[in-house]
């Protein structure tokens, strides 16, 4: 093969090469979301209360422990799940009942969901059991939002800042 | 329909390396020096990225105006150094992928070669992160989405108590230690262990080759330098977990799989990736099976050593003698790592088929195509009758070739070898010296290209006298033939072998050297 004809081979090899690169590193661009779209996420950490409460020990068992071990409480580590509820416009988009993380079941239930969900004036409504109640819920929080195409707007709660946060 | 489909993959393949050979020639192939040019990438990866980390803040609040001032204000050096490092990555995904998809259409995943596959397969589990957390440091848009889909694809595995996603909630929720985590992760804990699994990946293969041809290197460094100039790697908008990325400049050389997690769930992303890499992990076991690797004859071996030099996979090695005999060693074969593909035999100076009083049992051979096999087609295919006289051939060919059975005719016998270098060049000297043809042709892979690496090179530097077995010095060098072109058209070798077989008409027919001129080389 002549030598120019070689080269003009090599260049146009590498220019496809490059082309390539060049391309598919930036493009097609994605969406993860439908732009016109918002984005509602449910997430938290929460310890729900003991599924037996405390119970005092007598001074015989706190005898029977020993010495280095003796505490006048008896706590089964074990905790409750906890139950919680989203609602959107009056529609519940989720309620699920979690269990606690850990081995003996003694450690934060968690969750992470995420909805996408159109933009515009919404009414969103957490409420969240952690007792060994039967009905109702130990915290509730409502709020009117204008949501924005895009906009991440997040449902978190911390039961030391008073129950449910919206950001 | 699945042979057929099998056998279309070389034959396209052989056409596309056929087209690259015209324009780099065989020995810069790109496609002939995959591994090594993915390691070139590799080092091109690291050197630019030692560079931008001496400008980079590994923290959240100020890694990305780092990353822009490197862009923007010193664009001629620290921009280029990123866009090379972006498009180097790139470029080694790319390689990586041609590199299986050859080795897998040619089917060097079977047999011995197992442990090169296998340990090539976690390779790709730490280039893939490596590349991810790569831009995770960017903190852009884009590293706003990679962070939060890979917490959501990990928050799946039972390994975390804690939702890792839950760190990138808000802008507030996100934490230095974190990041710090990730820094850590690509550039030092991954490239650590990537290095390491490369010299796992290259541990049983004798002479690898890590460094490509000097044109190559300085062509696709050029070229990604150009492309880094013309094109460079930019920063999205900085990250903000207030909004939801969208409009995303993707890399899908690294986020292919991403949009599953999206449009599926974590589970399935999973599936994907562990079915596939269990089923790539598993290929080499899978029908159909492997060749009976090499036995040793140990009367007949004297632990010359040649086999294992010439072993493309240290598959052969020396013990001390076992059975009483006067020498020290003996070659031992390793089953696990032996490919069959008969190189041994044909360096073994005891594969001779001159010999006469003795039975052909060399001291190293295949069973599955015995030298004395070898012998028994020779001089089948030599008393074809109907040949041109002065114009006879004899075509020595590789399996991993075009089918060498449609090359018959009345002038040309066929015998069919593993590899071109199975053949001793004894049995050259035998084929002409006895007149069993006027010439002989070797048909071999392609030069750079070998299916079992070493061995059309070993060929010729047997013929060339440069190694052991030598073709002795009375073989008439006009009568052989060489045509390393693998996987080319019949018409294309009928072509070769017609021309060859004019110049054997023009030498007329062949006179034996007298001994008294014949000369014998020594080694240079």
């Amino acid at each position: 093969m002549k030598q120019w004809l070689r080269y003009a081979g090599q260049t146009l090899a590498y220019v496809a090469f490059v082309a390539l690169l060049g391309f598919f590193a930036t493009a097609p661009a994605y969406d993860p979301i439908d732009p016109d779209a918002a984005m509602l996420k449910l997430s938290f950490m929460h310890v729900g209360q003991r599924k037996v409460e405390c119970r005092k020990m007598s001074p015989d068992e706190i005898a029977r422990l020993p010495p280095n071990m003796r505490l006048t409480l008896d706590c089964p580590r074990e905790r409750l799940p906890v139950l919680v509820e989203l609602e959107l416009d009056g529609k519940l988009l989720s309620r699920r009942e979690l269990v606690a993380s850990g081995l003996s079941h003694d450690r934060a239930s968690s969750i992470y969901q995420k909805f996408v969900v159109p933009p515009g004036r919404h009414q969103v409504t957490a409420r969240l059991r952690d007792s060994a109640r039967t009905d109702g819920f130990d915290y509730t929080r409502s709020t009117e939002v204008e949501l924005r195409p895009r906009q991440n707007f997040v449902v978190d709660f911390h039961a030391e800042s008073g129950g449910f946060s919206f950001h | 329909m699945l042979k057929q489909i099998r056998q279309a993959g070389p034959w396209l393949l052989a056409r596309i390396e056929k087209l690259f050979s015209a324009a780099f020639t065989p020995a810069w192939n790109p496609l002939y020096h995959l591994g090594a040019l993915t390691v070139f990438f590799f080092w091109v990866v690291v050197v630019s990225g030692v560079y931008v980390f001496l400008f980079f803040e590994t923290s959240v609040t100020h890694a990305y105006e780092s990353v822009e001032w490197l862009t923007h204000t010193q664009w001629y050096l620290g921009g280029v150094m990123r866009s090379l490092h972006r498009y180097a990555s790139d470029a080694a995904v790319v390689t990586i992928g041609v590199h299986m998809a050859k080795e897998f259409i040619m089917g060097r995943y079977r047999g011995a070669r197992w442990f090169s596959w296998f340990t090539g397969v976690p390779l790709l589990w730490l280039v893939f992160p490596l590349g991810i957390t790569g831009y995770w440091l960017v903190w852009d848009q884009l590293a706003q989405y990679v962070a939060i889909a890979s917490s959501e694809l990990l928050d799946v595995l039972p390994i975390f108590s804690d939702p890792m996603a839950r760190n990138f909630l808000t802008n507030e929720s996100v934490s230095d230690r974190f990041f710090t985590l990730m820094a850590f992760l690509h550039l030092i804990g991954l490239p650590v262990f990537l290095l390491f699994a490369i010299w796992l990946h290259l541990l049983r293969i004798s002479r690898p080759t890590v460094n490509p041809p000097l044109g190559l290197v300085v062509g696709s460094l050029s070229a990604l330098t150009v492309l880094s100039l013309l094109r460079p790697a930019l920063s999205q908008a900085p990250a903000d977990f207030s909004q939801a990325p969208s409009g995303i400049g993707f890399d899908w050389f690294y986020l292919l799989a991403y949009p599953l997690l999206d449009y599926g769930s974590p589970a399935l992303v999973w599936l994907v990736l562990v079915g596939s890499s269990t089923l790539l992990c598993l290929l080499p076991w899978l029908p159909p099976r492997r060749r009976a690797a090499a036995v040793v004859s140990l009367p007949n071996c004297n632990g010359c050593g040649r086999c294992v030099a010439d072993c493309p996979y240290n598959a052969v090695s020396l013990a001390p003698r076992t059975d009483g005999l006067a020498y020290a060693e003996e070659a031992v074969v390793d089953a696990e790592l032996c490919t069959a593909c008969g190189i041994c035999a044909g360096a073994c100076p005891t594969s001779t088929p001159l010999r006469r009083r003795s039975e052909l049992v060399p001291g190293i051979d295949l069973p599955g195509v015995p030298m004395r096999a070898l012998r028994d087609w020779t001089l089948a295919a030599a008393v074809q009758p109907g040949g041109e006289p002065g114009a006879r051939v004899l075509v020595y060919g590789c399996a991993s070739g075009v089918n060498l059975a449609a090359l018959r005719n009345s002038s040309v016998a066929v015998v069919e070898l593993q590899c071109i270098a199975q053949l001793p060049p004894a049995f050259i000297d035998f084929v002409i010296s006895r007149r069993h043809a006027d010439g002989v042709f070797l048909l071999g892979c392609r030069a750079n290209d070998c299916h079992f690496r070493l061995g059309v090179q070993w060929m010729d530097e047997r013929l060339d006298g440069k190694r052991d077995p030598y073709l002795r010095a009375r073989v008439p060098r006009e009568r052989v033939a060489t045509y390393w072109g693998g996987q080319v058209t019949q018409a294309e070798i009928a072509t070769e072998i017609n021309a060859f077989r004019a110049r054997l008409r023009a030498l007329g027919p062949y006179r034996p050297v007298p001994v008294t001129q014949a000369t014998y080389e020594v080694a240079p």
